[in-house]
């Protein structure tokens, strides 16, 4: 035994072990959301069945899909009001499923627990099909008919391929009105903003003549004249295209037999989930997680993609960046380099460690009542006077986000930079000195590139990091929903101004502060794996950077 | 004043014994402190030009710190203080106003591991150069060229001077910095123990070219090897605990030394 902890085997399991401990946790962690995460796209069976006893004796029709099971104590059954025979004691257990059932405009809730207790075989009827609203959520129920302006253009076996006709047909008609809406009806605004504040400051204007005054005046009245004819024009296409998107009418029968009326244009996606090859429910999970990480949010996040919180915390991201490592590189330059090294030294070396231990909350605060309020404003007052009350960049916006994040990953980067430097050997140095070079001519020429893979391995710390963090970006410019994106094709094509979306606050916000729990959990899952994975790729871009640049300098650290 | 002059006179003394020709540096009275520790001790010098020089002597003897002295390395060392002086064809290059940049560009120097830039090989070379502002392509390629043969390295990487310098051989690299140091043209090349980093071949190959860098330039180099010493040099400065115990010819160090430490530090007895 004593030989054994002589040769030091217990000490290689024992880190070997935290080895471990370490792998399973992450690789579990990572299991946990990948399964969960990728597991919302399947599209999963449908099932059907009875439940309970009413009055007819056949009990509840239910149609829907299986979320999850769970084991309750009798007693806690009966306390939810699920009526449990009375010969089956209290210690005893009774399992009931949550289903997912949709309709959420017909039932009023779309999420309903039901006890094994009391249920019929579950079936897979094969002609059940699943649709994709804009609205309402998802709908469950058997077609019935299909209606163009209320006749009846298809019913029984040319019925599903005349749907999927019709649906194709209201998505080009939503994409034209979206595109519509988005970018001609955008220009028209601005162009009336601008004109508008443009008015005003002429009207503020003192030094302005009578008659050039009224000149300019009478000029924006008829560019404004001519904008609003356009604008009607625009209106009546758009009234014309939401006509004919509300052209067909789907009915369909939902669990207990009641028909509904479904518009056309409220659906996304028509699926038959029971009737579908291993290949087509591939292509469909394909297509639908296409469309999670390209789409938009819709009813309050809880449906539709994440691609605005995807974009914005690239954007985002890239663009502190931008910021960190000039900033953070001088900086480590100086300190390392240049600064006389003494005591005063000694004290900005720790207080820059200790910032990279300060909450990110505290940054948060700072950036809103620094950048935000106080840079903003004044650059408000001075550039954007006209616009005020009204902030251009005296509220949170991208420009923010990024100078908080860059403010705190700056230590990150300033300590890797210098750790860097201290590694470069002098022989190199001296080397470029003996060679007649100053110190600055050295310092750019030969010792910054030698320094730059550990500048990179700054940057992606500073990455990962940034990344992630939730808490101060909630105050310095991401929302739960932005109406645009930060960049587009409008001049200055980026915009600072806007705010933006993330995904670490998307799952929050989807997770936390969702009206719709059940919905939204698979939500929170998926949005996960993405910002993971997004993650993963901003690291292995920065890393595959840093191990070229490594290999360019390999042998100079040796 | 009366220690320079004496001091003056025992190196024109010696010089005008050892028959030497033109001098490059001559030190004078230099006494060199590491804070409070006196590294060199009153040393004075004269260095003939277009010869080799040799610095010999036991670790810690200061050799290394004098060479470093004639092209001003010491000043990176912060704690360093140097009293005396050392001309350069008679300017004195500790004093005040010396471009040490200027006085870098005509004294070189090669250190003991090989130190290339990350750069290519070409770039390695034409650096020195580009620091005085050369960019002319047809300038830089001819003095690449130039300086890669009289380092004795062009055949060897003609076809990849745009190849990281790093992908060389320990030896090939030490050549590269020799190449560098003589592409801009100096008087004088410092090596400090220069192949004591090296395998033999190319140690035999370092000192061949010693040999024929003589010609056109002055050479002092440091090295532990005695050998190596007896083989390169015109000429040996044997020094010991910061002193300048003797200096003369090579051959008359080697077979006749006048002083007993000199003696039985290249019998071996101690060092």
């Amino acid at each position: 035994m004593k030989q054994w902890f002589k040769s030091g085997a217990p000490w290689i399991w024992l880190n070997g072990g935290a080895v471990a401990l370490c792998m399973v946790m992450v690789l579990g962690l990572l299991g946990l959301i990948a399964v969960r995460g990728f597991s919302h796209f399947w599209p999963a069976e449908i099932v059907e069945f009875r439940v309970g006893n009413d009055s007819i004796g056949q009990g509840q029709q239910v149609v829907g899909q299986h979320v999850r099971s769970q084991t309750i104590p009798v007693q806690v059954a009966r306390d939810a009001g699920i009526a449990v025979p009375p010969d089956l004691g209290e210690d005893e257990l009774v399992t009931r499923h949550l289903i997912k059932q949709g309709n959420r405009d017909v039932t009023g809730r779309d999420f309903a627990w039901y006890p094994e207790i009391q249920m019929t075989e579950w079936m897979a009827p094969p002609d059940v099909i699943m649709l994709e609203r804009r609205e309402w959520g998802d709908f469950y129920g058997f077609p019935r008919r299909l209606l163009e302006d209320g006749e009846v253009v298809a019913e029984g076996d040319g019925l599903w391929d005349a749907l999927q006709e019709r649906v194709a047909r209201s998505n080009a008609l939503f994409r034209e009105i979206r595109r519509i809406e988005r970018r001609d009806v955008g220009i028209i605004s601005e162009r009336m903003e601008e004109l508008r504040l443009q008015e005003r400051g002429l009207q503020r204007d003192p030094d302005i003549d009578e008659a050039v005054l009224a000149d300019r005046l009478d000029a924006m009245h008829a560019e404004r004249e001519v904008l609003e004819s356009e604008f009607r024009v625009l209106r009546a296409e758009l009234d014309e295209l939401h006509a004919a998107n509300r052209r067909d009418t789907l009915v369909a029968m939902i669990a207990g037999g009641e028909e509904v009326e479904i518009s056309v244009g409220d659906i996304v996606r028509a699926t038959k989930n029971n009737d579908m090859s291993l290949a087509s429910k591939l292509r469909e999970y394909m297509y639908r997680f296409w469309h999670f990480v390209s789409g938009e949010p819709r009813e309050a996040n809880t449906e539709g993609g994440i691609f605005p919180a995807i974009f914005g915390t690239v954007t985002m991201v890239l663009l502190m960046s931008l910021i960190v490592s000039p900033f953070g590189v001088l900086a480590a330059i100086y300190l390392r380099e240049y600064a006389k090294q003494g005591p005063l030294l000694k004290l900005i070396r720790i207080s820059v460690y200790n910032l990279a231990g300060v909450p990110s909350i505290v940054y948060g605060v700072f950036g809103l009542g620094f950048f935000v309020y106080t840079l903003g404003g004044s650059l408000d007052e001075l550039f954007y006077s006209d616009r005020l009350p009204s902030p251009t960049f005296g509220s949170p916006a991208l420009i923010w986000a990024s100078l908080t994040l860059a403010l705190l990953t700056l230590p990150v980067v300033i300590v890797s930079t210098e750790e860097g430097l201290a590694r470069i050997p002098s022989s190199v140095r001296q080397g470029s000195l003996a060679l007649g070079a100053t110190k600055s001519e050295t310092l750019w020429k030969v010792v910054v590139p030698l320094a730059t893979p550990a500048m990179m391995t700054g940057m992606i710390l500073a990455i990962a990091r940034a990344a992630g963090e939730v808490a101060p970006l909630m105050l310095v410019g991401v929302v739960k929903l932005a109406p645009t994106l930060p960049v587009d094709g409008t001049f200055p094509f980026v915009h600072l101004d806007r705010q933006i979306m993330h995904l670490g606050f998307h799952i929050y916000d989807v997770g936390f502060q969702s009206p719709n729990v059940e919905a939204a959990r698979p939500l929170v899952y998926a949005t996960a794996l993405i910002l993971v994975i997004l993650i993963i790729v901003l690291n292995m871009t920065a890393i595959s950077v840093r191990n070229r640049l490594r290999e360019r300098y390999r042998a100079a650290s040796d | 004043m009366t220690t320079m002059t004496s001091a003056m006179t025992t190196a024109s003394h010696r010089d005008a014994m050892l028959g030497m020709g033109k001098t490059t540096f001559k030190v004078r009275d230099l006494n060199l402190f590491y804070g409070k520790d006196q590294a060199l001790k009153g040393i004075d010098l004269n260095i003939p030009a277009n010869k080799v020089t040799a610095f010999i002597g036991p670790s810690g003897c200061g050799k290394s710190t004098l060479l470093r002295c004639f092209n001003r390395m010491n000043d990176l060392v912060d704690i360093c203080r140097i009293e005396g002086e050392i001309l350069l064809d008679g300017e004195n290059i500790y004093a005040r106003g010396v471009d040490v940049a200027e006085l870098r560009r005509k004294v070189g120097m090669v250190f003991q591991k090989p130190n290339p830039f990350p750069k290519s090989i070409y770039e390695n070379v034409a650096y020195g150069l580009r620091l005085q502002g050369v960019n002319n392509k047809s300038v830089l390629d001819e003095v690449v060229e130039r300086s890669l043969r009289g380092a004795a390295l062009w055949d060897e990487v003609k076809d990849r001077l745009g190849d990281n310098a790093f992908g060389l051989s320990g030896g090939q690299q030490q050549r590269l910095v020799i190449a560098r140091a003589i592409a801009i043209e100096p008087e004088v090349i410092l090596l400090d123990e220069p192949a004591s980093a090296l395998d033999p071949i190319s140690t035999l190959k370092i000192e061949e070219l010693i040999h024929e860098l003589k010609e056109q330039y002055t050479i002092l180099i440091v090295t532990h090897n005695m050998q190596q010493a007896a083989r390169v040099s015109d000429y040996t400065a044997f020094m010991y605990l910061g002193d300048l115990v003797e200096f003369g010819e090579t051959n008359t160090i080697f077979t006749e030394p006048e002083k007993k430490q000199t003696e039985d530090y290249i019998t071996g007895r101690y060092g």
